[in-house]
């Protein structure tokens, strides 16, 4: 019990965070056709991750989120003033900024040697859910103790007030965002500031991307950003229920994921581990390849 | 930096500026018409749909006794796995918007190849190390077998693409009127998909995976801001791609720690800026 308290239990409930964090925006993402703007995203904020840590000289979590952040703000600045000024779909848009940031953020990396002592593009990418772990757990009473909760990792505590403020913003804003979602033109002529809400969403998932990013690397985020939403786009007809069968994937995914990376090598007699990360990635796509398989009698209908 | 600029700072860094200047030059050009169909992001997806292939490759070559670092049986890995993601794709987009289909392929392909490494890793057979060079690239000195891959690479796209101009131009420019004149708009996207997957498999080499697209997609986008003709557009966008992807590898070749395929990135990025800024549109 104490060893899945300290080991397993703060990964599973990062994962789960995180997972949540990224399906609830992911749903209007996908439903106003911008599913690829979380693959953007969580490439975009590696130079200023690398910014910050170059700037302050901390590697401290604040101090790269903020400068992820900032990257993120600038990168959907930039990816709206192509879109218009070069009269540009947003999937070309999308990949002209994002491969610009990203390779900004290697070369940076590279020159100033930051990449050999401080940061690891590849820990970014992979994510480095197995490490989060609780040292000052020792049973249940841990549960209970201020002493070791103070322990936690700093991941937990931070994904779970980022997932509490996404979700409520979306009760708060709900009426002016599904308008938006779902007939733009309609909303406008209403008087939601359209625009605004787009703007909102985008902040919504960068500030998802950006968390989860740190936590659990970029696989992990453009998967639950997609990969629930879409599974759940296919069995449900109404938006609460998209929603919440989405979440509920989401959570089955990061689960099921993370127990798979570290028990099934050794039901197979191996004596490694996989990556959590690409674990949970893994059934998040076969959860929808079985939900895309199963005979439909319809196309789905228009939420 | 003059020296290799001018070819003179050794057979291999020659052979390594010719080789992505190819690479350039087919990707600009493949890229042109991707764009033109408005199918930019498949070809990211199909970029990380090639790590399942690479890894389950290394693992059949270790099994069979070989080292697992085989360039070839790698990249036929790669080219399988690529190729069953764009059908994944295909298929989901019946159901699913277009975007959406591409980000869960990508997703779900990029996560379990990045399983299959850590399994490559934990078997611990083989010669393993560098294998994730793919995702950016070979940052040091590239070998010649790899550098005469991508020229050869390079150049067999760019002889492909020239044949097929005039098709693929219709296509991209007008499906219905291409019908008429007897072309299969169906069979020439699949002609594209195969060269923009051949440029894939050739750019792993020198920008990894996750960059790759952007030698597609933004010489094709810069060029569409100073050309108005399908065929202008192409081959503006392929000379970007090749004098990006010469200068780049120049620069990386004598400039210590700069990496090859991030700084081409940054060259044709710094192209589209210019561009932009010069010819894109106000208010």
């Amino acid at each position: 019990m104490a060893e899945f308290l300290a080991l397993s239990l703060p990964p599973m409930l990062i994962a789960s965070l995180a997972a949540l964090a990224c399906a609830l925006p992911g749903t209007f993402l996908l439903l106003s056709r911008r599913a690829m703007l979380g693959d953007a995203m969580s490439h975009v904020v590696l130079p200023g991750i690398v910014a910050g840590f170059l700037v302050t000289g901390s590697a401290s979590g604040l101090v790269m989120g903020a400068g992820a952040l900032a990257a993120a703000g600038l990168s959907a600045l930039m990816i709206e003033v192509v879109t218009t000024r070069a009269r540009m779909e947003p999937g070309a848009a999308m990949a002209v900024v994002f491969t610009a940031m990203f390779a900004l953020g290697v070369v940076l990396l590279e020159v100033t040697g930051t990449g050999a002592i401080h940061l690891d593009v590849e820990h970014a990418l992979y994510g480095n859910l197995e490490s989060l772990i609780w040292l000052q757990a020792t049973g249940l009473a841990s549960l209970t103790d201020p002493q070791a909760l103070a322990g936690l990792p700093h991941e937990l505590i931070r994904l779970a007030v980022i997932a509490a403020l996404i979700a409520t913003a979306l009760a708060l804003f709900w009426r002016p965002l599904v308008a938006t979602t779902f007939d733009a033109t309609f909303a406008r002529t209403s008087g939601i500031p359209t625009r605004l809400v787009m703007a909102g969403l985008t902040a919504a998932t960068a500030l998802a991307a950006v968390a989860a990013f740190q936590a659990v690397g970029s696989i992990l985020t453009i998967s639950m950003l997609i990969c629930p939403p879409a599974t759940a786009r296919l069995l449900t007809r109404t938006l609460p229920a998209q929603i919440a069968l989405s979440c509920v994937f989401a959570l089955i995914a990061a689960n099921a994921g993370y127990v798979l990376a570290g028990y099934a090598p050794g039901w197979l007699g191996l004596s490694f581990t996989v990556s959590a990360s690409g674990m949970i990635a893994t059934v998040a796509g076969l959860m929808l390849a079985v939900a895309a398989l199963r005979p439909s009698q319809a196309r789905p209908a228009p939420l | 930096m003059l020296q290799a600029l001018l070819l003179q700072a050794g057979y291999n860094a020659a052979l390594v500026s010719i080789g992505a200047a190819l690479l350039g030059a087919a990707a600009g050009g493949a890229g042109a018409f991707l764009t033109l169909r408005r199918r930019a992001l498949m070809s990211d997806a199909m970029a990380h749909a090639t790590l399942p292939g690479i890894g389950l490759g290394f693992l059949v070559m270790v099994a069979f006794g070989g080292e697992g670092r085989f360039l070839p049986g790698l990249m036929l890995g790669a080219a399988l796995s690529a190729g069953l993601g764009l059908l994944c794709v295909q298929r989901l987009t019946r159901r699913l918007p277009e975007d959406a289909a591409t980000g869960a392929v990508l997703a779900s392909f990029y996560g379990f190849g990045i399983v299959l490494l850590t399994v490559v890793q934990g078997v611990g057979l083989g010669r393993p190390a560098g294998l994730e060079t793919v995702l950016l690239g070979s940052t040091a000195g590239m070998l010649r077998a790899d550098a005469l891959v991508i020229a050869f690479g390079g150049a067999v796209v760019l002889v492909a693409l020239w044949a097929l101009r005039r098709p693929l131009a219709m296509v991209a420019f007008d499906p219905g009127h291409a019908v008429l004149s007897g072309i299969h708009p169906a069979r020439m996207d699949a002609a594209l998909m195969g060269l923009v997957l051949a440029v894939v498999l050739v750019g792993l080499n020198v920008t990894g995976l996750i960059l790759i697209v952007a030698l597609l997609v933004t010489p094709a986008v810069t060029a569409r801001l100073w050309m108005h003709t399908v065929p202008g557009v192409a081959l503006l966008a392929a000379m970007i791609g090749a004098a990006c992807g010469y200068v780049g590898a120049a620069v990386s070749a004598s400039v210590p720690d700069m990496p090859t395929g991030p700084v081409i990135v940054l060259l044709v990025a710094s192209a589209f800026g210019v561009s932009l800024a010069a010819r894109g549109h106000h208010g």
